[in-house]
């Protein structure tokens, strides 16, 4: 059953409320996302009935969280469509995620004179991880350039790659820009190197089906709170073939097998990389998000978006002293423009008093702001429970500011 | 007029809009009257960087007051300087210190100067506060220095 708007919109309940005494209309999507009343009854329920330390209790309470846990893992293991729960990894976001591959992955595999892939287009949680082991270990940071759209330079990549790259790490969609990567073909061309990719699906996961079998990544990475879930709760898929592979990258309670003075021993995946209490309430309520998210239709998801997308491009494209940044044919629904020479800033300040909610500023992606020459884009990031009438009131938003600035 | 005399005159000035849209076309004018900052002293010294715009500001003592100028790129940001710097500019090291700048929560821009809110100006308020600790303690070690040549 495909569901209408009003009904989608009905069930996030901070999506009716006001702000400045005008209707909330909420482009922000790509920061954090709202979340559906289901979610937030899952959570509570979690407090309210049946509270309890994970894999360690012999009472019914901490059983029965466990359980809940667990099936937690089994829903993100088949959301992703991974081979086994084993590669389903709980961190505490994209971020976390990053930086304990970079950390462990860069003990393990990498030596003085290797190099990592990046892309132009990174968000710094993909960039400041890697560079951070690249210090440590006297490896160096190869950089896939971009066009003016802000579209990888595939080419340029394929001559990147060498028996001196230990790994690839790229977005999947552009934070700052929307611009979707093409994914498959930079692992296929990494792996016939036999080199492993890992990919920040922050901007990814909630837009439309991602198949971590199908595109053959190693590693992938997303957020709960970017796809209708809680903050503090995120993911990192690992093939099981590398993490049996990797330290763990924290010490502590329910990673270890055995522990005495002398020598600790691990326990086995996926408990190896998660040390002390989990965010297990934050699982939970993930798992319900995706449910929501499998529910509602992934494929329904991704073609609201697309009109979204379509509308807002065409809308903005309208508008003579609009400048949209990352136009390519391979987006996700997020718009990044500027109006004229009007301060980004301005802008969102002007917008936000109208009552919508945009990003300004360099959306933590320096690196492809200098390489379009900008300090910043105001960013309108939108996902399936947003409206062609809220975005004809960004038009009429945009219209404001230029006449306020112009 | 005082400090605080300009900090009430200001809140008036504000108090005369209800809606957001003219305080803002209210600081957009003020910011065309900030008194802007040299270009040569536009340099990474005098930047003053936010994640969401930029703030340059220079500060001349003249061994009894600090006058200040300054810049931004944003327009908005521009009209909040101009008020700080109405203030605060033309006075002594000692007044820039005790001064307590209420007139920004009075006008709604509370939000602007929040530490969560990185668009320099709260940095901006601390280092116009630097400067006059730096002048003072200059002073200070001047009138010292004199003191003991006279002894």
């Amino acid at each position: 059953m495909v569901k209408e708007i009003t009904e989608i919109r009905n069930d996030f309940p901070l999506l009716s409320r006001k702000v400045y005494d005008k209707p909330l209309v909420y482009f922000d999507n790509g920061a954090t996302t709202q979340k559906p009343q289901c979610v937030l009854d899952a959570v509570k329920e979690v407090y309210t009935t049946y509270n309890g330390n994970i894999h360690r209790g012999v009472h019914a309470m901490s059983d029965r969280t466990s359980e809940a846990y667990e099936n937690a893992r089994e829903t993100v293991r088949a959301f992703l469509n991974a081979s086994a729960k084993e590669e389903i990894i709980f961190t505490s976001g994209t971020t976390g995620s990053i930086n304990s591959i970079a950390f462990s992955f860069g003990e393990r595999f990498v030596r003085p004179g290797d190099e990592i892939i990046l892309s132009t287009l990174e968000h710094h949680a993909n960039i400041v991880p890697w560079q951070m082991m690249c210090e440590r270990k006297g490896a160096v940071l190869k950089i896939i350039p971009v066009n003016d759209n802000g579209e990888i330079l595939i080419g340029e990549y394929k001559k990147l790659l060498s028996g001196k790259t230990r790994i690839v790490a790229v977005s999947h969609a552009s934070n700052a820009l929307g611009v979707v990567l093409p994914v498959k073909e930079i692992i296929e061309s990494a792996h016939s190197l036999g080199i492993p990719v890992l990919v920040d699906g922050a901007q990814g996961i909630q837009h439309g089906v991602v198949d971590v079998s199908s595109i053959d990544c190693d590693f992938y990475a997303f957020s709960g709170h970017k796809i209708y879930g809680p903050t503090g709760i995120g993911v990192l898929y690992g093939k099981q073939k590398w993490l049996e592979e990797l330290p763990p990258w924290q010490g502590g309670g329910d990673m270890v097998e055995r522990v005495t003075f002398e020598k600790t021993t691990y326990n086995q995946l996926p408990f190896k990389f998660e040390a002390g209490t989990m965010n297990y309430a934050g699982a939970i309520g993930l798992a319900k998000a995706l449910d929501y998210v499998a529910s509602t239709g992934r494929e329904e998801i991704a073609w609201r978006e697309s009109i979204l997308l379509d509308y807002a491009t065409e809308l903005l494209s309208g508008i003579p002293k609009v400048r949209i940044y990352g136009n390519s044919e391979k987006k996700i629904s997020t718009i990044s423009f500027l109006i004229d020479d009007i301060h980004q800033y301005d802008t969102g300040m002007i917008l936000d008093k109208m009552g919508i909610a945009v990003r300004t500023g360099n959306h933590c992606a320096q690196p492809v702001m200098d390489r379009l020459g900008i300090s910043g884009t105001v960013r309108a990031s939108m996902c399936f429970y947003n409206t062609t009438d809220e975005i004809n009131l960004l038009g009429t938003g945009i219209e404001k500011v230029i006449s306020m600035f112009s | 007029m005082d400090m605080n005399e300009i900090q009430d005159s200001i809140i008036e000035e504000f108090s005369l809009f209800d809606d957001w849209m003219d305080k803002y076309n209210l600081l957009i004018d003020l910011g065309k009257g900030l008194p802007l900052i040299e270009s040569k002293f536009k340099t990474k010294d005098s930047l003053i960087e936010g994640c969401q715009s930029k703030v340059w500001l220079h500060p001349e003592f003249d061994g009894r007051i600090i006058s200040f100028t300054a810049d931004s790129d944003a327009m908005i940001t521009k009209g909040i300087i101009s008020l700080l710097i109405k203030v605060l500019s033309g006075r002594t090291p000692r007044e820039i210190i005790a001064t307590e700048l209420y007139f920004i929560d009075r006008i709604g821009l509370r939000q602007n100067l929040s530490p969560t809110r990185s668009n320099g100006l709260l940095a901006m308020v601390r280092q116009m506060k630097l400067y006059a600790m730096a002048y003072q303690a200059q002073s200070a070690g001047h009138a010292t220095q004199e003191q003991i040549e006279k002894n």
